[in-house]
């Protein structure tokens, strides 16, 4: 029998506010952890805020902006090692950044050149899931099939809260239950699903109530806490390597920026709690957090930031120093084995484009 | 070689194809403890164990999801649609990433799965049990599809299709799974996608079929006063265009007949490809005898809806008046 576990009702948290709330600490992150923590915000902050500014300069084409998720994201992905697949949306289309990927292939991606779809085995990330919800499956397979295989291996996979009430969600939750996949559904609870609030996606308190009807244990965090969901991650990871199967994180936040660069929120949100969300968000709040407990310095800061400055910079020249690709491939990757006709269709479109 | 039914190919061809290769497994609903609503993967669970041939959740769309998973994972999958109409809630995993997860990697991952359904009218079931839905794979960019209308073929193209780098979709003929009756070479047996099959020569007119068709045009050739080629495409995706056009070249006159709606079925395809490429050599229009563009009608009159022997004949007359 599956156990079925209440969700938890309150959000963890262990970074405190400076003032009232204490902050807390996690066992087992020395001083360097919590440094790579910050560098990894702060390069997830700065690629973000740059590809703002790219696309409005005409650099990248729609970008999904993922301003105040940065903790989410580096937070959970600490928790995992190298083997680890991740599933990222596109909310999450940087976060191969942290694993060495260049920013230039993100970025290029963005510019729908081909040099940003990169091969999934070289990072252990699958590819940018732009439908909602359907690479729910495809985490739970592939962590089904590590278990099967005997490896360690665990999955993550990253979606929103609108993703929630889709049929893939569902099906994905059930199967990575009923195969005991060392799966980690990850939702990324930022209160809108474009201009759809949490209350019209669904009648559940919560959004981890959705994982008990599945027997999947849930923990509920505060989204802006890098430490937190760094924790909660980790149990999540620990559960799935002693073979104890799927857990579901949902980690509550604001979106304090629109959907993307081709939303206009001010039609829809309340831009007061924009602004709350603002002031209170992730990657300040644990600057405030390293310089109360002394592990961040100006200079050091100011190091991080620069780098990340610099990463950026160096991606977007080199982004943009791919050459135009050519039309053959558009005939290319789809089939191992193209049929005649392709080979065809080209030729035709050289002749009538070449005039 | 031994004579066994349609059904039983398929049973045959899973068990060599799972001995041949440990990546190869079997998921779908009732496949393990029942051996598959039409006994198509008996045996199975018993052989290779609960890990190789998996009773799923029921969960099309989950089924092919997990599998797009699998595939990264190192595994062949092959994916069971209990039926046809089954099948539609799978289409969005099929549509938005196994037919585009290969291009998404620029090829360097492959997705070696297998999808294989029962298809097709004439079984005398309630609604959703009846439905020929092969266009709308067809129609999906980096999915191949066949349908084999004979028991070797039905073994030799799922193998073919459980060794392909790509994913395949297999259709196989319900109405006849357990009367279409053939030998089957024992042990590995492959058939080439992209080759169709000359099941009957002749010189005045073709009938193009594939699947449950084929036996119909078989028969409706038996009727007709003249000398009739009956062409069983067998792999829609990749398509034997040569064989077509050759087929037409050499009678002039061709009848499709497919058991789907017509309006974009792959008879409009063939069609299509005929007034492309074999103008010159058609002695008159290309005809097409197919379903209705209609709901698969109630059991009790699914008769008039099927292509029968009688429709067959009929165009057929047309044409060779005409």
């Amino acid at each position: 029998m599956a156990q079925v576990l209440p969700a938890e009702g309150d959000l963890r948290r262990v970074i405190g506010d400076g003032e009232s709330i204490p902050d807390n600490e996690v066992e087992g992150l020395d001083e360097s952890d919590l440094v790579e923590l910050y560098r990894s915000l702060v390069l997830l902050r700065t690629y973000d805020e740059r590809s703002v500014v790219f696309h409005r300069q005409g650099r990248i084409g729609t970008y999904a902006i993922f301003w105040g998720h940065e903790a989410m994201q580096a937070g959970s992905f600490h928790a995992l090692e190298d083997d680890d697949w991740i599933f990222p949306s596109y909310r999450e289309s940087a976060i191969g950044l942290l694993r060495g990927m260049p920013a230039a292939t993100v970025l290029s991606w963005w510019r729908g050149h081909p040099s940003g779809w990169w091969n999934p085995a070289d990072y252990n990330i699958a590819s940018i899931c732009v439908p909602i919800a359907t690479h729910v499956p495809h985490a739970a397979g592939l962590a089904w099939g590590k278990r099967l295989k005997g490896e360690t291996g665990c999955s993550i996979v990253y979606f929103g809260d609108g993703a929630t009430s889709e049929g893939a969600f569902h099906e994905g939750a059930n199967f990575a239950a009923v195969m005991r996949a060392p799966a980690i559904l990850f939702c990324n609870n930022n209160g809108w699903a474009i201009s759809t609030p949490v209350a019209a996606q669904t009648r559940a308190q919560t959004l981890a109530d959705k994982a008990v009807g599945y027997g999947i244990p849930a923990a509920r965090v505060d989204g802006g806490d890098v430490l937190a969901v760094y924790e909660a991650t980790r149990d999540a990871v620990v559960r799935a390597r002693a073979g104890e199967g799927p857990s579901f994180i949902e980690a509550v936040t604001y979106r304090a920026a629109p959907h993307a660069t081709a939303d206009d929120p001010s039609a829809y949100i309340d831009p007061q709690l924009v602004e709350e969300a603002r002031a209170n968000e992730c990657v300040a709040r644990y600057e405030r957090y390293l310089r109360r407990v002394d592990v961040l310095t100006d200079e050091l800061d100011e190091q991080i930031k620069s780098d990340a400055l610099a990463a950026m910079r160096a991606g977007i020249a080199a982004a943009e120093a791919e050459p135009t690709p050519d039309l053959g491939l558009l005939f290319e990757h789809a089939l191992a084995d193209p049929p005649a006709a392709w080979e065809h269709d080209l030729a035709e479109l050289r002749r009538i484009l070449d005039g | 070689m031994a004579e066994r039914f349609l059904v039983e190919a398929v049973n045959d061809a899973l068990h060599v194809e799972m001995e041949r290769d440990a990546a190869v497994m079997v998921l779908g609903e009732d496949v393990g403890q029942a051996g598959g609503v039409f006994r198509a993967t008996a045996g199975l669970r018993d052989r290779f164990g609960v890990n190789r041939c998996v009773d799923t959740p029921l969960a099309e769309a989950g089924i092919l999801g997990s599998a797009v998973g699998l595939c990264m994972a190192g595994f062949r999958p092959v994916c069971e649609m209990q039926y046809d109409a089954f099948s539609y809630p799978c289409l969005d995993q099929l549509i938005t990433h196994v037919g585009r997860y290969r291009w998404r990697t620029g090829g360097k991952m492959t997705f070696p799965l297998t999808i294989r359904m029962p298809y097709g009218g004439g079984v005398r079931a309630p609604e959703l049990h009846d439905d020929s839905p092969e266009t709308y794979y067809v129609h999906t960019p980096g999915i191949k599809v066949a349908i084999p209308s004979t028991p070797a073929d039905a073994k030799g193209l799922l193998a073919a299709a459980i060794r392909d780098p790509d994913p395949v979709v297999i259709f196989e003929p319900k109405l006849v799974y357990r009367t279409a009756r053939g030998d089957v070479p024992d042990g590995e047996h492959v058939v080439p996608l992209g080759k169709a099959r000359l099941a009957r020569a002749g010189f005045d007119l073709t009938l193009v079929a594939y699947g449950a068709m084929v036996p119909v045009c078989e028969r409706a050739a038996d009727e007709l006063d003249a000398s009739v080629e009956v062409l069983d495409i067998r792999s829609l995706k990749p398509l034997d265009e040569d064989a077509l056009l050759a087929s037409a070249a050499k009678t002039g006159r061709v009848v499709l007949v497919q058991e789907a709606p017509r309006t974009c079925g792959y008879a409009a395809e063939l069609a299509a490809i005929l007034a492309e490429k074999a103008i010159l050599d058609l002695r008159g229009p290309v005809l097409r005898v197919t379903g209705y563009d209609v709901p698969y009608p109630y059991w009790s009159i699914e008769d008039a809806y099927m292509p029968s022997v009688a429709r067959v004949v009929d165009a057929a007359r047309r044409l060779l008046e005409f």
